[in-house]
Formats: C-alpha cells, structure tokens, sequence
C-alpha cells in the first residue's frame, strides 16, 4: 500500500470542506441573499430610470459581488483554526500551498460559483441587454476565483485576531480595486462596442498570478497563524 | 513491522512573549521509549510538543530526525510522525467516521472505510460512527481524534498533548493499551499528561520542566 499522493490529498481537503459545507448550507445561501439583498437595493434607491440603471448596471452587480465574496471570507480558515482542523493540515506531509489551493477551491466552488450563476438574474433588474449579460457572467467567472484567492491571504493574516472582520475588509478592499475595474469595465465596454476581450484578457492575468502567488503567501501567513 | 528511527533535541529553548520558559534543553529518542514531559501549568509542555512536531521553531537549538533537521526536510518528517494536541481536529458537520477518513488521508495515510469504521470501535465508539460529531460528547470526540491512532500504526513518532482530557475510565485504558502497544512494535512517544496513568514501556525518560 503506497501513501496517498498530492493530487489525492488535495482532492481529500477540497472534499471535505465541500462536504462540509453541503451540511451547513445556510452559509452559503445568506451569502447569495447578500448578494442578491445589496445589488438591488440600488434600483429602489436611484429610481426607476432605465438608462440609469443600464448604465450602473455592471458596476453595481460587481461591488455587490466583491462585497458578498468578502463576506464568506471569515469562513475560510476560522472553523479549521479553532477545532483544529488547521494544525493537521500543517502537519500533512504534502506542500501547505497545495492544501491551501484545495481549499480556495472548494470556497469558490461553494460560495463565488453560486454568486456567479445569479449574477445574469440581478442583471435583468438593471436592464441589461443578453451580450451584456454574457460578458458580466464571463467577467464574473475569471474574476471571483481572483477575489477568493486574494482575499483568503487576508483571511490567514487575520487568523486568530479579536475583531478580524473589519481589519480583513481594509486589507483586502484596495487589492480587490483591480479585479474590479476590469471586471465591470468589460461590461462596460462590450456595452459600448469596444469588445471586452481586453479586459477579459486583462482579468484572466490576474487570475493566473493570484493562482501563482496567493497559495504561498496564505500558507506562510496560516504557518505563522499556527506558531 | 518494526518501526525505526531517532529523534534527537538539541540545546532547545523557548521563549514565549518575554518569558523564557526552558533553555539548554537536550535529549535523545529511540526506538521503544516513551518520553514523558511534566511540569507545572505554564512550564512550556505544550510549545516543547509543538517544537517537536515543527509547528513551533525553537528560539535556540535544533531538532534532528535520523541526523536530518526537521525543518529543512519537514514533509519527511511530517510523514514519521503522529500529533495529537489539545485541539481534537474534528470537525462538527462530519460523522466521526468522514472525519478519521479525511484527517488520515490528508495526513498521507490510506484508510478505506473499513478500517476508518474498525479503529472507531477499537475506540469504543460502535454505533456513533456516522453520527455528527457535533451530537458527539466531549470525551467521544477525544476518542474519534484518539482513534487516528489506531491508523496512524506505521508512524514511528507519536506526538501527545494531554490525550486522556475528557476521557473516561475505559477509554484511559484503551489508549493506554494502544500507546504500549506501539512502544512494543518500535514506536516512540512523546506525552504531557497530569493524570496519573501508568504505562509500561521497555525505556522510559522523563523531562521535568520548569525546575
């Protein structure tokens, strides 16, 4: 009998928090009433002016979004920092980044992918045309796993600390700021005949670096979490 | 299977906000020993166990496994050895029999459910295997974190911090009966506890801190 490889134990870490967050799936769905709570606070307070709401339709959707994905975050790594779940983690004979990918992966699986899927119906609410539609769900898809990913380096650095929630949004807001403009700016642009391919591009980018960089900054931080 | 191995300390020290809980402290591990660490609350037990398993750096001083630093060959390392803490790292939403699966196999160690199901009853725990945890009393969850032992049989180093809280009397003595038996196969461990529970095992050490 050989020991389980990486691959079998990143696919044990992502299923086990995807499992267990399929029993506490009340997490998951007052992060989408969140979501869907927020973005249409907006058309009851600007009024019901159709060019308007077209026209902050993309922005609205995506601060709602990031604020939602934020929102999740404390959840990350809180539930395995106190039951212990974490220690073991450090303690496995695999790289931590790899783990800490596993469990990204399953957060976004189970919190940003949901966001994703109701993103087009809070769309309609601001008018949005079908191509429009399409590209604020593409934007979304390449955008959120980003959010989590940077966002869960904020979460490790927080670990532990007595009024976590708030130091956690001001460290991760300014670094969600570029996920932002190109995410709602390819709305933006397809809506205005540019195409959105660059800022599609431009956010795929930043999802391949934050892939590269976020694992290993956030294992670094969840090690001197655990010291 | 005979398991083999050295763990060697040496010139360890701890200091833990200003305070300078242990210095100059060395010793070393083989196969059959079991290293009871004692002292007073506060004494440094707890950051001695996780400096042993490199989840703490020592403030000074190093620790070997077979000759190598533990820190410059961690997963090696990872894979030797066997932490129980004060943390049981069980988690609520799961059964204990989802638990011991998962913690062993992110662990590195092939479990089937099978033989998830069969430490759970060595432990004492048959009927409660797929129950949530969070139903769970306290000493039963010290059991499904206790049974990870029972897997963990090819692990020459067992690492524990405090493992008989919360047990009862029958549960004392079914991990008692599991820590002599690892000690008879080769396996070292290394233990805190305040209770008194006698274990007999072929070379025993003991490190008073705090003196």
């Amino acid at each position: 009998m050989s020991a389980p490889g990486m691959l079998d134990t990143v696919r044990c870490v992502a299923g086990r928090d995807l499992l267990a967050a399929l029993r506490r799936r009340a997490d998951v769905v007052t992060t989408l009433i969140f979501f869907v709570i927020v973005a249409s606070l907006f058309p009851l307070g600007v009024g019901p002016e159709t060019a308007v709401l077209r026209m902050m339709g993309p922005g609205v959707v995506w601060v709602a979004a990031l604020l939602a994905s934020m929102l999740a975050l404390g959840r990350l790594f809180a539930g395995d920092y106190v039951d212990g779940t974490l220690e073991q983690l450090t303690l496995a004979p695999q790289p931590l980044s790899m783990l800490v990918l596993a469990k990204v992966a399953a957060h976004w699986l189970a919190t940003g992918l949901p966001l994703v899927v109701v993103a087009p119906l809070l769309g309609f609410q601001f008018d949005l045309g079908t191509d429009a539609l399409l590209i604020l769900l593409a934007s979304l898809l390449l955008g959120t796993p980003t959010l989590s990913l940077i966002g869960a380096i904020g979460a490790a650095l927080t670990l532990g600390l007595r009024g976590g929630g708030a130091l956690l949004s001001l460290l991760v807001l300014p670094l969600y700021v570029p996920v932002l403009i190109f995410g709602a700016g390819a709305v933006e642009a397809g809506a205005a005949g540019l195409g959105a391919a660059a800022h599609l591009s431009l956010l795929g980018a930043l999802l391949l670096v934050a892939l590269v960089f976020a694992p290993w900054a956030t294992a670094v931080a969840l090690r001197i979490a655990v010291e | 299977m005979m398991l083999s191995g050295t763990l060697s300390a040496n010139a360890l020290a701890c200091v833990r906000g200003e305070r300078r809980l242990f210095t100059d402290l060395s010793f070393t591990l083989a196969p059959h020993t079991l290293l009871a660490v004692r002292g007073a609350n506060g004494s440094g037990k707890t950051s001695l166990l996780r400096m042993l398993c490199g989840l703490l750096p020592p403030a000074a001083g190093t620790i070997a496994w077979n000759g190598n630093d533990i820190h410059s060959a961690r997963e090696e390392y990872c894979a030797q050895i066997a932490y129980i803490g004060h943390l049981n790292g069980v988690k609520d939403d799961l059964s204990g029999l989802e638990n011991l699966q998962f913690a062993a196999r992110t662990a590195g160690i092939v479990a089937s459910a099978a033989s998830a199901d069969t430490a759970l009853r060595e432990l004492g725990l048959n009927g409660f295997q797929r129950l949530p945890c969070k139903t769970l009393s306290q000493g039963q969850r010290r059991r499904v974190a206790l049974a990870r032992l029972c897997l963990s049989a090819g692990r020459p180093l067992w690492v524990l911090d405090e493992p008989f809280t919360a047990l009862d009397v029958a549960a004392l003595a079914l991990t008692q009966g599991l820590l002599e038996a690892h000690l008879r196969r080769g396996g070292m461990v290394v233990l805190t506890t305040h209770q008194d529970a006698p274990i007999t095992a072929p070379s025993m050490q003991t490190i008073e801190l705090g003196t």
